[in-house]
C-alpha cells in the first residue's frame, strides 16, 4: 500500500490589541453594546475616509521582525472587493501586492527536535462586522463594533506535516505574539483565527497535491481533529482512484467531518486594486531600527538563560517562560529576594494550580514581583509558615492584596513560643492516646497525625519545625 | 443700489461687514430669487430655507459681536453640490440610490464654510453620482442653462453652474473628476476652479474616483473663487491624501500683471477641429495675453493623447468599488420584495442605479477582474505616470498653459451628447489635468454666434494656484463678467 504524507500551510488572522481601530478612533474593546463602537468611517458612510492607525503598522513590523521577515520599505494597502452584509463598504482594506513583511521563519519544537517553518508573508487588514441571526424574528442583525478592528494575517509556507506540528506552530506563534504584547490571541473570542490549507501526497513526492482550504478555525483541538479528518478524507479519495477538488471547506466539529463551501471555480474574484484613499506607506530604516530595539527577549532565549543564570531545569524554565507575565514575575521577584528556586517553586506549583483552578490567563494575575518577594522572605525569616504562606500567596495572586497587611490583619504570624506550644502538645497527647500508642508500636504515620492535631489547635500558625521537635522529645520520654 | 443677488460674493460680504446689508436681508433676497427662478432652471435638489434663516441670525450675531472679521465670505449664501455631505441634510448624489440619505456628519468643506460664517442655502443638482456632463442622468431631472433653457448647463456640477449664473446663489461648490467644475463653468459663463489634488479635503465628498476627485468653487469672478478657496483649502487630518502646505493666501494673487509670464499653448488643442467661434475667441484670448506683456508660445504635448482611455479605466475601476456599498443592506435603496441575499443585492442595485452608472460599474468591475487587471488598470496607471511627467516637463518651460475649455459651447439638452464626436476631444482637455493632479481654472472669454458663453482653460503646475489666479484676474479686467440676459425678476 502507498504511504502518504500531509502537507499543511496556515493563514493565521490575529486581532491586534491597539486601543483604537485601524482606520478611525473607535475603541476596539470586545463585548460592548452592539454598534456602540462605531462612527462614519467604520460603518463605511458615503464620503468618509480611512486614516491608517500608525500603531497598527508598528505592531505589524514588530511581528515581522520577530518572525525574521524582511520588512518592506514601501507597502501598499489594497481594496478587496466583495459583497457581504458584515462588510459595510463592500470592500475590505487589506494588502495583496506589497505586504508589510515577507520571507520569515519560525522554529518549532516537536518530539525533541526543532523544525523551521517558513513565513511567506505578513500583512495588515481590517476586520468585518458581526452578523447575528435572530431565528425567532427571521431577521439578521449587524453589529459593527468589530468592523475596522485591526488584523494581521500571517501566511506560512506549506512546511508543516502533521497536526502536532501545526499545534506547536500555533502555540509558538501565540506565545510570541503575547510576548510582543500585540494581541491577546484568545481563540475562543476570535482574536486568533486559522485557515488551514491542506493537501496530501505520496511519501517521497516533492510536488504539492491539490489542496483544500478549511476556513475560520478557532480552537486548537478542533484544528487537530480537522487536520486528521481532512487528510484521511483526501487519502481515501486518492486511494480509491479519485481526484481532489480544489475547494474551500468548513469543518463541522460536531459531525467530525468537513463540508464543501465552494469550489475554486465558484470563488469570488476580489478585483484587488490599490486603495486610493491611503497614500503608500514608506517604512524607513530608522523606524525599523527603533522597533527592533523594542523586541523583547523571547521564550527560547529565556529558557537558555534561566538554566544558566538561575540553575533551574529546562522543564521549569519552559513553564516559567510560557507567558511574559509569569517570566517577568519570576525575574523581578528573584532580583528582589535572590531566591530563584523558591520563586520558581511558588510559581510552578501554586501559581500554575491557581491559574488552572480559576480558569484565568497570566495577564489576569494580580501578584506583583514586590509582593511575591516579600512573601517569600517572610517565610524564609520564619515570620509565617508555609501553610499560611499558601493562603497568602493565593489571596494576593488573585486580588490586589498586600501580604504584609494580610498577615497582620488576620494574625497569621508564626507562633514559635516554646512554652505555649508545649502546653498545646501536652493536651494533644492526652486527647489522642491511640495515636501515642500507635507511634510507640512503630507506626510513623501516627506522628504525622499528632503534628496535624497540634497545628489544628494552633490554627495552622505554629512553627512546624518547633512542633516536630517538641512532639518527638515528649514522645521519646 | 444693484439687486442684491446680482452682486458678487465679495461685494455682498463687504456690504454685510459695513452694515449696509444684514445677513437676513441677503438670505431673504437669495431665497426669493430661488423661488422665482427654480421652476425655470431646476438647479436645486434641496433648498435649506429654514436652516439658512437660522444660520443667518446666528452669523449676524457673530458679526455684531465683532467675530468673523477675517472671513471673506461671512454671511454669504453658498450652494453645495449634492455629493458633498451636509449633516442632517439630504445628500442624494442625484441618485434614486441615495434619494433619502441623510449624512450623520459634515464634509470638511461644509464644516469649514460653516465655521467661516458662509450660509448653506441648498444642495444643487448633478449627474447621477457625478457621472456625466449634462445633468441629464440626474434622478431629480435635468437642470437648464440660464443663458438658454434649451441647453445644458454642463456637468456634472450643472446645478452648481446654473445656480450661480441664474443668481440663485452667489457662489457654489462643485467637484471635478474629469472636468466637472470647469466645463459647466464654461457653459454658463462662470469661473470654475479645480485645485491641485490634495489641496482641498475630500473628506465627506461622496467619491466617484478617489484618485481624481477634487472639490472646487464656481463663481462669477476669480476674486470670489480665490476667497472661498482660501476658506476650504488646507491640510485635513481626516483625508490622508490631503497635503501639508503653508497658508493658502490666494487673495494676495489678485493682481493685474502678467508681464513676462511664460504661457504655453499645446498645439494639439488647436489642431482639433474646433468650432469656429471658439477658435477665434481662443486666439483673441491669446492675443490679449500677449498685449498684456505675456510670452505666448505653441508647443507639443502629444504624450497626453491617451488621457481619455486611461481616465476611463481608472475612474470606472475606482467608481465600481466606491459604489459597491450601495447594495440595499447598510446604504442605498432597498428593493421591496426579495428572496435571499443575492436577490436583495441584484434587485436593489438594478432598481437604484441609472443606466450610465451601471455602465461604468460594469466596465470598472470587468477591468479590475484578476485576468484583466494588468491589461487595463495597471497599463492605465503607467500612462498616468507618463502624463504627469509630460506636464512636469512643460512646466519647466512655462508658468501656465492655455487651452479652450471645451471644443464646443453648451449642447442642446435634446442632443444625444454621448455619441457626439466632440465628446472625446472635450474630455482630453479636461481629464489629463485630473490624471496629473494639476490645478486648472476655466474663465469666460466670449460668446458664440448663438450667444452661449465660451470658456478658456488655464492650467497650472502643482500648487501653482497663485499663478492661475493672477493670470485669470488680469484677463478678467479685459472681459468683465456678463450675466445671462434672460433672467426673470
Amino acid at each position: 500500500m502507498k504511504r502518504y504524507e500531509t502537507v499543511i500551510g496556515l493563514e493565521v488572522h490575529v486581532e491586534l490589541s491597539t486601543a483604537s481601530k485601524i482606520f478611525c478612533a473607535c475603541s476596539t474593546k470586545f463585548g460592548e453594546k452592539p454598534n456602540s463602537n462605531s462612527c462614519p468611517i467604520c460603518i463605511g458612510m458615503p464620503g468618509a475616509m480611512p486614516i491608517l492607525n500608525k500603531k497598527v503598522v508598528e505592531y505589524a513590523i514588530l511581528v515581522g521582525l520577530a518572525l525574521n521577515c524582511t520588512i518592506s520599505k514601501k507597502s501598499i494597502l489594497d481594496r478587496k472587493n466583495y459583497f457581504y452584509p458584515d462588510l459595510p463598504k463592500a470592500y475590505q482594506i487589506s494588502q495583496l501586492y506589497f505586504p508589510i513583511a515577507r520571507n520569515g521563519r519560525i522554529t518549532i519544537d516537536t518530539d525533541d527536535k526543532s523544525k523551521s517553518i517558513g513565513i511567506h508573508e505578513l500583512h495588515i487588514e481590517e476586520d468585518a462586522g458581526k452578523l447575528i441571526h435572530d431565528s425567532d424574528k427571521n431577521m439578521t442583525l449587524v453589529d459593527y463594533n468589530r468592523s475596522g478592528v485591526p488584523l494581521i494575517e500571517i501566511v506560512s509556507e506549506p512546511d508543516m506535516r502533521s497536526a502536532e506540528e501545526v499545534k506547536s506552530y500555533l502555540e509558538k506563534l501565540r506565545t510570541m505574539l503575547r510576548y510582543l504584547g500585540v494581541s491577546d490571541c484568545k481563540m475562543q473570542e476570535g482574536s486568533m483565527r486559522v485557515d488551514i490549507n491542506l493537501s496530501v501526497r505520496e511519501v517521497g513526492d516533492t510536488r504539492l497535491g491539490t489542496r483544500t482550504e478549511i476556513k475560520n478555525m478557532n480552537s486548537l483541538k478542533a484544528i487537530s481533529r480537522a487536520i486528521e479528518g481532512e487528510s484521511k478524507r483526501q487519502i481515501d479519495i486518492l486511494q480509491s482512484g479519485g481526484l481532489i477538488d480544489q475547494e474551500t471547506r468548513r469543518w463541522d466539529d460536531n459531525e467530525n467531518e468537513s463540508v464543501r463551501m465552494r469550489l475554486k471555480e465558484e470563488a469570488d474574484d476580489y478585483r484587488y486594486f490599490p486603495e486610493p484613499d491611503i497614500a503608500p506607506l514608506e517604512i524607513s530604516d530608522e523606524w525599523i531600527h527603533e522597533l527592533m530595539a523594542l523586541l523583547p527577549e523571547f521564550q527560547d532565549e529565556k529558557i537558555l538563560r534561566y538554566q544558566k543564570d538561575y540553575g533551574i531545569s529546562e522543564y521549569e524554565a519552559g513553564v516559567l517562560t510560557s507567558s511574559k507575565e509569569i517570566a517577568n514575575l519570576f525575574e523581578r521577584a528573584t532580583r528582589l529576594c535572590n531566591l530563584p528556586k523558591e520563586v520558581s517553586n511558588w510559581l510552578m506549583v501554586e501559581g500554575m494550580r491557581i491559574l488552572k483552578d480559576n480558569y484565568i490567563d497570566p495577564w489576569d494575575i494580580c501578584l506583583t514581583p514586590e509582593r511575591l518577594s516579600t512573601l517569600i522572605l517572610m517565610i524564609e525569616e520564619g515570620r509565617i509558615n508555609r501553610i499560611k504562606g499558601k493562603e497568602v500567596f493565593e489571596k494576593s495572586f488573585l486580588e490586589d492584596v498586600d501580604p504584609e497587611d494580610y498577615v497582620k490583619k488576620h494574625g497569621l504570624e508564626m507562633i514559635s513560643d516554646d512554652k505555649m506550644l508545649r502546653k498545646v502538645v501536652v493536651k494533644v497527647l492526652e486527647d489522642n492516646p491511640q495515636s501515642v500508642s500507635d507511634y510507640k508500636n512503630g507506626k510513623t504515620k501516627a506522628f504525622d497525625n499528632l503534628v496535624g492535631q497540634t497545628m489544628k489547635s494552633m490554627k495552622g500558625k505554629a512553627d512546624p519545625a518547633l512542633v516536630n521537635t517538641i512532639l518527638k522529645e515528649m514522645l521519646e520520654n | 443700489m444693484k439687486e442684491i443677488t446680482a452682486m458678487s460674493a465679495m461685494t455682498v460680504a463687504e456690504k454685510i461687514k459695513a452694515k449696509e446689508l444684514s445677513v437676513q436681508e441677503v438670505v431673504e433676497a437669495q431665497l426669493k430669487a430661488i423661488k422665482l427662478r427654480e421652476p425655470l432652471y431646476n438647479s436645486y435638489i434641496t433648498i435649506t430655507e429654514n436652516e439658512a434663516k437660522e444660520q443667518a441670525i446666528k452669523v449676524q450675531g457673530q458679526i455684531d459681536n465683532g467675530e468673523l472679521k477675517d472671513s471673506p465670505l461671512a454671511g454669504v449664501p453658498v450652494a453645495i453640490k449634492d455629493n458633498i455631505c451636509t449633516r442632517g441634510i439630504k445628500t442624494t448624489c442625484a441618485s434614486k440610490m441615495l434619494a433619502d440619505f441623510v449624512p450623520a456628519y459634515d464634509a470638511t468643506v461644509t464644516e469649514r464654510l460653516k465655521k467661516s460664517g458662509a450660509i448653506l442655502i441648498g444642495k444643487v443638482n448633478l449627474d447621477e453620482f457625478a457621472m456625466g456632463g449634462t445633468t441629464k442622468t440626474s434622478y431629480f431631472g435635468e437642470t437648464k442653462n440660464p443663458w438658454n433653457r434649451d441647453h445644458t448647463p454642463g456637468g456634472s456640477s450643472g446645478g452648481s453652474s446654473a445656480a450661480v449664473a441664474a443668481e440663485e446663489a452667489f457662489i457654489s461648490l462643485g467637484s471635478d473628476t474629469g472636468g466637472s467644475i470647469r466645463q459647466p463653468a464654461a457653459y454658463c459663463g462662470l469661473v470654475g476652479f479645480k485645485p491641485t489634488y490634495g489641496t482641498v479635503s475630500r473628506y465627506g465628498l461622496i467619491p466617484l474616483a478617489s484618485s481624481l476627485d477634487q472639490i472646487g468653487p464656481l463663481g462669477r469672478n476669480i476674486s470670489d473663487c480665490a476667497s472661498i478657496l482660501e476658506l476650504i483649502s488646507g491640510y485635513d487630518p481626516k483625508d490622508s491624501t490631503s497635503i501639508k502646505q503653508g497658508r493658502y493666501n490666494y487673495r494676495s494673487a489678485l493682481v493685474d500683471d502678467v508681464k513676462n509670464m511664460k504661457i504655453g499653448v499645446p498645439k494639439l488643442y488647436l489642431d482639433e477641429d474646433l468650432d469656429e467661434d471658439i477658435r477665434s475667441c481662443f486666439l483673441g484670448a491669446l492675443k490679449t495675453f500677449e498685449d498684456m506683456g505675456a510670452k505666448v508660445e505653441l508647443f507639443d504635448l502629444d504624450e497626453i493623447r491617451h488621457s481619455v482611455q486611461a481616465y476611463y479605466v481608472i475612474s470606472c475601476a475606482e467608481a465600481s468599488s466606491n459604489l459597491s456599498r450601495y447594495d440595499g443592506v447598510r446604504y442605498g435603496h432597498r428593493t421591496g420584495d426579495y428572496d435571499g441575499l443575492d436577490e436583495l443585492y441584484k434587485k436593489s442595485r438594478g432598481e437604484g442605479f441609472g443606466y450610465e452608472v451601471k455602465r461604468r460599474i460594469m466596465l470598472g468591475a470587468y477591468m479590475l477582474s484578476s485576468d484583466k487587471y494588468e491589461a487595463y488598470y495597471n497599463k492605465a496607471r503607467r500612462i498616468r505616470t507618463i502624463i504627469s511627467k509630460t506636464y512636469d516637463e512643460a512646466f519647466n518651460k512655462y508658468d501656465i498653459l492655455l487651452s479652450p475649455e471645451s471644443p464646443n459651447t453648451a449642447p442642446l439638452l435634446s442632443d444625444d451628447y454621448s455619441s457626439s464626436k466632440n465628446k472625446q476631444k472635450s474630455e482630453i482637455l479636461n481629464v489629463s489635468v485630473n490624471l496629473a493632479g494639476l490645478p486648472a481654472v476655466s474663465i469666460p472669454c466670449g460668446k458664440d454666434r448663438k450667444g452661449l458663453p465660451i470658456g478658456l482653460q488655464l492650467i497650472g503646475k502643482k500648487f501653482g494656484e497663485k499663478a492661475l489666479i493672477q493670470a485669470a484676474y488680469s484677463f478678467e479686467q479685459t472681459r468683465p463678467y456678463e450675466r445671462p440676459g434672460t433672467l426673470v425678476n
